[in-house]
């Protein structure tokens, strides 16, 4: 249960070895220590992941989870809920690509499409499944401004968090009637190691910085947060200027 | 509603009687504690018999069930996420009280205010009230609840003389405190519904002659006075004794007090205007709160000037003065939903018991509060008299110490700081109050509790009782 101050209990970690996933899982786990769960392709970074949850105290267990393989996704959901009731799942995984090749090589673009947006609506379908029948707890969805309006450098990505995007903030709204609270997270750059080597856009942030405000908005119930928060200002402005002029930016 | 009674009075114990299969239908509803944080749906669904209940205990899904009363716990014993609720308040049938023994035959979901307007006009006293009236029979039972007389009479599990309760087999026992299933009986006072549902109890009430109190009211200058005033053996002359003190205040003014302490009336203590209807029950509702206050209303200052108010309205020192209920003890039962004024985030009361003895601690925690970011008005003090021999009763020989936080950013890490000076100090944690704290720290503060969970698991093997607070503090087996 998540408590009268937003302490939930358990956490499942869909992309167990993401930096930003960890993050949210360390923020709560900091304040008070619960039971994790980790999903993800075994792996010494999972085996690593594992060990820096327990030192905070907290009973961790991974599960196998392949996010390529969608129709696996019900069973590994079924398997996370199997010890008990999961109190805030987060949808951290997904794949950033090369830019270019991501609309060039059909693969890769396939690749981007299925991982970053059909395997989240693949594990949304089974998350809500479950808390529909808990009647409780948390979702918290890792999307990006990079949806909010395609860039030509990376726009295949930014269609794929569109639809996560689209996705889940549909779901805030199917959950809601059903004391289930979803909060879709939108970070602008985050270094992390997707990021490594990147040129950093303007008002770049932490996985600390968004797992903090991500921590925030379950713990009072905020269905979409920006990270940081004068990134919703800005995306605004950008979303509504003419596309000569947003085509000339430097972003 | 039915108003012929035809069913038991208490009997010997250990009686499983079956009862027919009926249904009522359930709806889904968002429920919350007083505090009205963490809400979660559950089918809800409202039994007007025992057959009712035991139909829908037996009918309970793999999400178990659990009695809900008037929902004035703070947190969420009363609510079942995912499963089934028993919405109690249909089981109210007027109260059935022998005007010469004082013995009252209640249903479970019967309040503590309709007991009391059946009980006064026979001269006959409700022995244990709360904060508010608002509270069920069986509320009051689970959550083993305690009033301003607990020095001198202890909680309300001490006077019930039997209970009738559904189990989780769909069989109603009848139990009493010393008879063959004492075990069960005392494993239900104070523990919070997951023991079963109290269909039906059975009270010794008190003897009265009017429904006023003598009241003598003394002010301090702070904490160390308020302790000594109540440790100088002057309490015990008093059936009634409570404290408000300011948390706003520091340094000379820490804990600076109102202490109101009085006894029930008689008759010839009563000025005469009074004395033609001395158990008359003046205890009106002024008004009911909207729920349109903004978070943030209660905050440091305004609760700051709140208190400075309510220091500097009461008397210095004052004897004798006679008041009615409301003005002597349920002040906030004047408004009704006044919950709401903590806006939509809610609030939460932090309610711990500290052994005698430990008043270092108890002026830690006071200084702690009043240097934090967070405020509360509504602050009580009392001493505690003996405790019952119920596992989870909360009352101890001790001091109980009641604030209460509106939610606001960090509230969870003070809490769990308080959690550490409070358990640190042999203390403990209310349940009915509960709201936020781990199974881990909760079960510290009660050294009996595997005792009550062995009770517990025995009349319901299949964890067939299960409320979101026992998921959360791990009280039963899911």
């Amino acid at each position: 249960m998540i408590d009268a101050v937003g302490n939930p209990q358990s956490i499942l970690l869909l992309g167990g070895t993401s930096e930003i996933g960890l993050a949210i899982v360390e923020a709560f786990a900091t304040d008070r220590p619960m039971r994790v769960i980790l999903a993800a392709r075994p792996s010494e970074r999972l085996d690593a992941a594992k060990v820096r949850v327990e030192k905070l105290g907290c009973a961790v267990e991974t599960i196998d989870f392949d996010a390529r393989a969608v129709d696996t996704h019900a069973d590994v959901v079924r398997k996370a809920f199997a010890a008990g009731d999961v109190d805030v799942a987060v949808v951290a995984f997904g794949l950033l690509g090369d830019g270019e090749k991501a609309w060039t090589d059909v693969d890769a673009a396939v690749e981007l499409a299925t991982v970053n947006y059909t395997a989240a609506v693949s594990v949304g379908v089974a998350l809500a499944e479950r808390l529909r029948e808990q009647s409780h707890g948390a979702i918290v969805a890792l999307s990006s401004v990079a949806g909010e309006r395609p860039r030509r450098s990376n726009f295949v990505y930014g269609s794929t968090k569109a639809g996560l995007d689209a996705f889940y903030t549909g779901l805030t709204e199917a959950l809601r009637p059903h004391d289930v609270g979803v909060t879709v997270v939108r970070p602008g750059f985050v270094h992390t190691r997707m990021t490594e080597g990147m040129k950093p856009a303007p008002l770049s942030t932490t996985p600390e910085a968004v797992a903090a405000a991500a921590v925030d908005a379950v713990r009072n119930r905020r269905e979409q947060v920006w990270v940081p928060a004068p990134l919703r200002g800005v995306m605004s402005v950008l979303r509504h200027l003419p596309r000569p002029v947003f085509r000339r930016l430097p972003v | 509603m039915r108003s012929n009674h035809d069913r038991d009075k208490g009997g010997s114990g250990g009686r499983v009687t079956s009862l027919a299969m009926s249904s009522t239908p359930t709806s889904s509803a968002s429920l919350h504690g007083w505090g009205r944080t963490a809400p979660t749906l559950a089918h809800v669904t409202v039994p007007r018999s025992q057959a009712d209940v035991a139909a829908a205990v037996r009918a309970a899904g793999p999400r178990g069930v659990i009695a809900r009363g008037l929902g004035r716990s703070y947190g969420d014993p009363a609510q079942n996420a995912g499963g089934l609720v028993l919405d109690m308040t249909g089981l109210a049938r007027p109260p059935a009280i022998d005007a010469d023994t004082g013995v009252a035959v209640v249903d479970g979901g019967v309040s503590l205010d309709t007991l009391m307007r059946a009980a006064l006009p026979l001269g006959w006293w409700v022995p244990v009230l709360p904060g508010t009236r608002q509270v069920t029979i069986g509320g009051a039972i689970g959550a083993d609840v305690h009033g301003k007389n607990h020095h001198t009479k202890g909680s309300f599990g001490n006077h019930v003389l039997s209970m009738d309760l559904v189990t989780a087999d769909g069989g109603v026992r009848t139990l009493t405190p010393d008879g063959p299933e004492a075990e069960l009986f005392w494993a239900t006072v104070g523990g919070m519904g997951l023991t079963g549902v109290i269909v039906a109890a059975t009270v010794q009430l008190h003897r009265t002659e009017s429904a006023y109190f003598v009241v003598d009211t003394d002010r301090t200058r702070d904490l160390d006075e308020l302790l000594a005033l109540l440790t100088d053996g002057s309490d015990d002359t008093y059936g009634y004794s409570a404290a408000w003190f300011d948390t706003t205040t520091t340094d000379a003014k820490l804990g600076r007090a109102v202490l109101t302490r009085g006894s029930l009336a008689t008759r010839d203590q009563l000025p005469v205007k009074l004395r033609n209807d001395p158990l008359k029950f003046e205890a009106p509702q002024l008004l009911t709160f909207p729920d349109v206050f903004p978070n943030g209303l209660a905050n440091p200052a305004t609760l700051r000037a709140f208190s400075h108010l309510w220091y500097h309205k009461a008397p210095r020192r004052q004897r004798g003065a006679i008041q009615n209920i409301t003005a002597f003890y349920q002040v906030l039962d004047l408004f009704g939903d006044w919950n709401r004024v903590y806006g939509s985030r809610g609030f939460l009361q932090y309610q711990f018991l500290l052994p005698f003895g430990e008043e270092p601690a108890l002026r830690r925690i006071a200084e702690r509060i009043a240097a934090s970011r967070h405020s509360s008005g509504l602050n009580v003090l009392k001493r505690f008299g003996a405790g019952n021999q119920a596992p989870l009763s909360f009352p101890q020989p001790g001091w109980t110490v009641t604030v209460d936080f509106p939610v606001a950013a960090g509230l969870h890490r003070f809490c769990d700081e308080l959690d550490e000076l409070v358990l640190g100090a042999g203390g403990r944690l209310y349940l009915a109050k509960e709201s936020r704290t781990t199974g881990a720290t909760f079960k510290r503060g009660y050294p009996r509790f595997e005792e009550w969970r062995k009770v517990r698991d025995e009349a319901d093997p299949d964890g067939v009782f299960v409320s979101d607070m026992a998921r959360r503090l791990e009280l039963t087996g899911r």
